[in-house]
């Protein structure tokens, strides 16, 4: 029994916790009930998990992602439930500590990264004019690779107890003096299985972008959001190594008696934190940029306009890419290197608010005297400009390095990072698929239905943190789990709980709408249903495997819009066979082998980790050896497919 | 015949060896701490750069502007992160 004792759950008489084991058992029994019931087991592995095509793994990506935002809601809720009135007891101290913990990585690593990179899955290949991503099968190995991740953290919360230290694992908490159980060693390998995915993406959209773009489309003629997606993966290949190696160093102080984050031995605490944030800024910009590329998308197809500024919306993105890197240190302005490091960091931080506020302009410039349609994306792109640039100032507040002494770790930071990346990439992402809805699926969503879910989700956002900047200015911590009715903040705290439970409210009705446009949206939207102007509305709704039946000819910023209006000649050439790789269980095969390892690694079981090893260089070597030319799809079936949906394209 | 003679690698293969050389010397002769680590540090990337451009073929392709650029964006992003980290870890609690 004593080897099994190391998985139980450190003790606190939660009945709650209970009661999600229950949940998580239930809800895994009836999936594996359903898929056989209705004899869908086939139809999953042969056309999704052993896909190579980048729509289909954009949208795994997307529905993991949106399973994740569930799930880190619900612990939101759950903590807001907790701060709601003073010296609650819901949640006792550990409890909220495990929470506050996994709904920072789980929002961060497995929903915010994995909805910007399943965007970029879908939409990138697309813009571009080619039929997949570089390299299709490290693609879904990428994937894979994040939702072994994504479990194996998931899993903590029931076997062996989830990370209790932040997500930002500052030693020495995070080092096994204080972090005895096994929580931390999760947060070390499942951000280093998904991590490797990240950078694999990083490297393949690169190539991507630079190598298999349509014939006379140079780089200043790419759209907006691939210019986002390439400067996003430019970062993550530059900052995704240092997270890989800081973790590896704590993985090795923590199992392995080493001492680089030790505060005795000559080892530094405060290197992690360093570490930890020359990776975990320019992850901020890897976030936001994406999101900025689709508002650009958005909000040119909706005022009907061309991009205002083309020249200086890319510039201000290499700018960002740079300046991302070189203001890590005013996460942590407090930890006493002086005046002269933290006004060097100061003036670099506010600096980046200049190539930001270009973009901001440009945004409205482009709505200037256009005619605007206000369609639910569109309605969270304006909402976004607004909100996102109060939290761009309150940032600059924070970057005055003397101020932030007054407001670090507590409530107002909160509110500014919820303030930039609600508005600036969850607003995005959720406006991005609706609006490539049609593009995925073939038909739409409801838009009564989205404009409510939007009015509940910008109302709940602002009733939840907005509060925060006052109750943190009047000096209530974060990350503590309580107060005392003296301190005056129970009646905002209980503001921000009222706009919690709107925010899921909010996301419960874009759900309902999923259903209901599902079952009674009509399916013949066309191919073109927003008017939009980038190429990747010149193809099928929905995408054909093949993307482009004749690759297309770009001479222009908004290919598509030229060809609708301007003649401009998109498909030159006739249909010829098309080359396509195939699929491959492959991938999920290996990262079921690195869940085995980094599970077993997390608990010191050996023989586990060697055996799992032994399976993840075995895949390595058959994948040597694997001869796999990939396959033709025939002219004919082409002209089929393309009949179908009513003349070739 | 002489176009077929790979002088500008041999010419590589030989410089780099000499660099070789220079940075061995640090170890032979006596000399100050930091002199000798200036010295590893300026062949060592002289190295590196001899590496990219005359073995690995890096400014013979048509996309070699993207190259330069993208390897100098590289190796800025290096030398600002490890500035940075010296002077948020070290030079910042002396000044």
């Amino acid at each position: 029994m004593d080897f099994l004792d190391r998985f139980s759950i450190p003790p606190h008489d939660d009945p709650m916790l209970y009661a999600s084991i229950v949940a998580i058992g239930l809800v895994s029994i009836a999936i594996v009930f359903g898929v056989t019931y209705f004899k869908k087991w086939g139809y999953l592995w042969n056309n999704w998990l052993t896909t190579v095509d980048h729509k289909r793994i954009g949208i795994m990506y997307i529905i993991s992602a949106l399973l994740m935002l569930f799930r880190g809601g619900a612990d939101a809720v759950m903590m807001r439930l907790q701060t709601a009135v003073p010296d609650n007891s819901f949640l006792d101290a550990q409890h909220y500590n495990e929470v506050f913990t996994t709904h920072g990585v789980v929002m961060i690593f497995f929903m915010a990264m994995a909805f910007i990179i399943g965007m970029m899955n879908f939409v990138v290949p697309l813009q571009i004019g080619a039929r997949d991503v570089a390299f299709p099968r490290l693609n879904a190995l990428s994937f894979w690779l994040y939702f072994a991740g994504a479990m194996l953290f998931n899993v903590s919360f029931v076997v062996g107890g989830s990370p209790d230290a932040g997500w930002t694992n500052y030693y020495p908490l995070a080092g096994t003096e204080f972090s005895e159980h096994v929580g931390v060693n999760y947060y070390n390998w499942a951000l280093q299985i998904s991590g490797i995915g990240t950078l694999m993406t990083g490297i393949n959209f690169i190539a991507t972008i630079m190598k298999m773009r349509a014939p006379g489309m140079k780089l200043m003629k790419m759209p907006m959001f691939t210019w986002s997606a390439l400067i996003t993966n430019l970062i993550i290949v530059f900052a995704f190594p240092v997270l890989t190696i800081a973790l590896l160093m704590g993985t090795l102080d923590r199992q392995f008696f080493t001492n680089f984050f030790t505060t005795g031995d000559g080892g530094m605490d405060m290197m992690w934190a360093n570490l930890f944030w020359v990776w975990g800024h320019p992850e901020v910009y890897i976030l936001v940029l994406p999101a900025f590329g689709i508002y650009s998308q958005i909000i040119a197809t909706f005022s009907q306009r061309n991009l205002y500024g083309y020249k200086s919306m890319v510039a201000s993105m290499v700018i960002i890419s740079l300046l991302s890197f070189m203001v890590w240190v005013h996460h942590f302005f407090t930890m006493g290197q002086g005046a002269v490091a933290n006004s060097i960091f100061s003036i670099t931080t506010m600096a980046i608010a200049v190539p930001t506020g270009i973009k901001i302009f440009n945004w409205l410039l482009t709505m200037w005297r256009g005619k605007i349609r206000f369609t639910t994306p569109m309605m969270y792109s304006v909402a976004f400009i607004p909100l996102f640039t109060i939290g761009g100032v309150t940032g600059v507040m924070l970057a005055m390095a003397s101020a932030d002494y007054q407001y670090h770790n507590t409530m107002f930071l909160v509110a500014h990072f919820h303030n930039v990346i609600i508005p600036g990439v969850v607003f995005a992402m959720i406006a991005g698929l609706i609006y490539y809805w049609p593009k995925m699926f073939g038909f739409m969503l409801n838009e009564r239905i989205g404009k409510w879910a939007f009015w509940n989700i910008v109302i709940g956002f602002c009733l939840s943190f907005f509060p925060m900047y006052i109750t943190g200015l009047n000096g209530q911590a974060r990350r503590m789990y309580t107060y005392s009715e003296a301190s005056g903040f129970g009646p905002l705290s209980m503001v921000s709980f009222f706009g919690a439970l709107l925010l899921a409210v909010g996301f419960v009705i874009i759900v309902y709408n999923v259903y209901y446009s599902f079952r009674y949206a009509p399916r013949n939207v066309g191919d073109d249903p927003w008017n939009a102007r980038s190429l990747e509305w010149a193809t099928h709704n929905p995408v054909p495997e093949y993307n482009f039946a004749i690759t297309p000819n770009v001479d222009s910023e908004e290919a598509f819009w030229d060809y609708k209006k301007n003649g401009h000649d998109l498909f030159k050439g006739e249909i010829k066979d098309i080359h396509m790789p195939n699929n491959s269980g492959w991938s999920i095969i290996l990262a079921g082998f690195f869940f085995v390892f980094g599970f077993f690694f997390v608990f010191h079981v050996w023989v586990g980790v060697i055996i799992a090893f032994l399976g993840i260089i075995g895949c390595l070597i058959y994948r040597s050896f694997e001869k796999d030319d990939g396959h033709h799809i025939h002219k004919e079936e082409i002209e089929e497919t393309e009949n179908k949906f009513g003349g070739a394209k | 015949m002489k176009e077929l003679f790979p002088l500008k690698q041999v010419n590589g293969y030989i410089f780099s060896l000499l660099l070789t050389v220079v940075a061995l010397s640090v170890y032979f002769f006596d000399m100050s701490f930091a002199m000798g680590l200036t010295i590893l540090i300026v062949t060592a990337f002289i190295q590196a750069g001899v590496q990219l451009v005359v073995f690995m073929h890096a400014g013979e392709s048509e996309d070699k502007g993207g190259i330069y650029l993208h390897t100098i964006y590289g190796v800025a992003v290096a030398i600002l992160t490890i500035l940075g980290s010296l002077l948020a870890m070290i030079w910042g609690y002396m000044i």
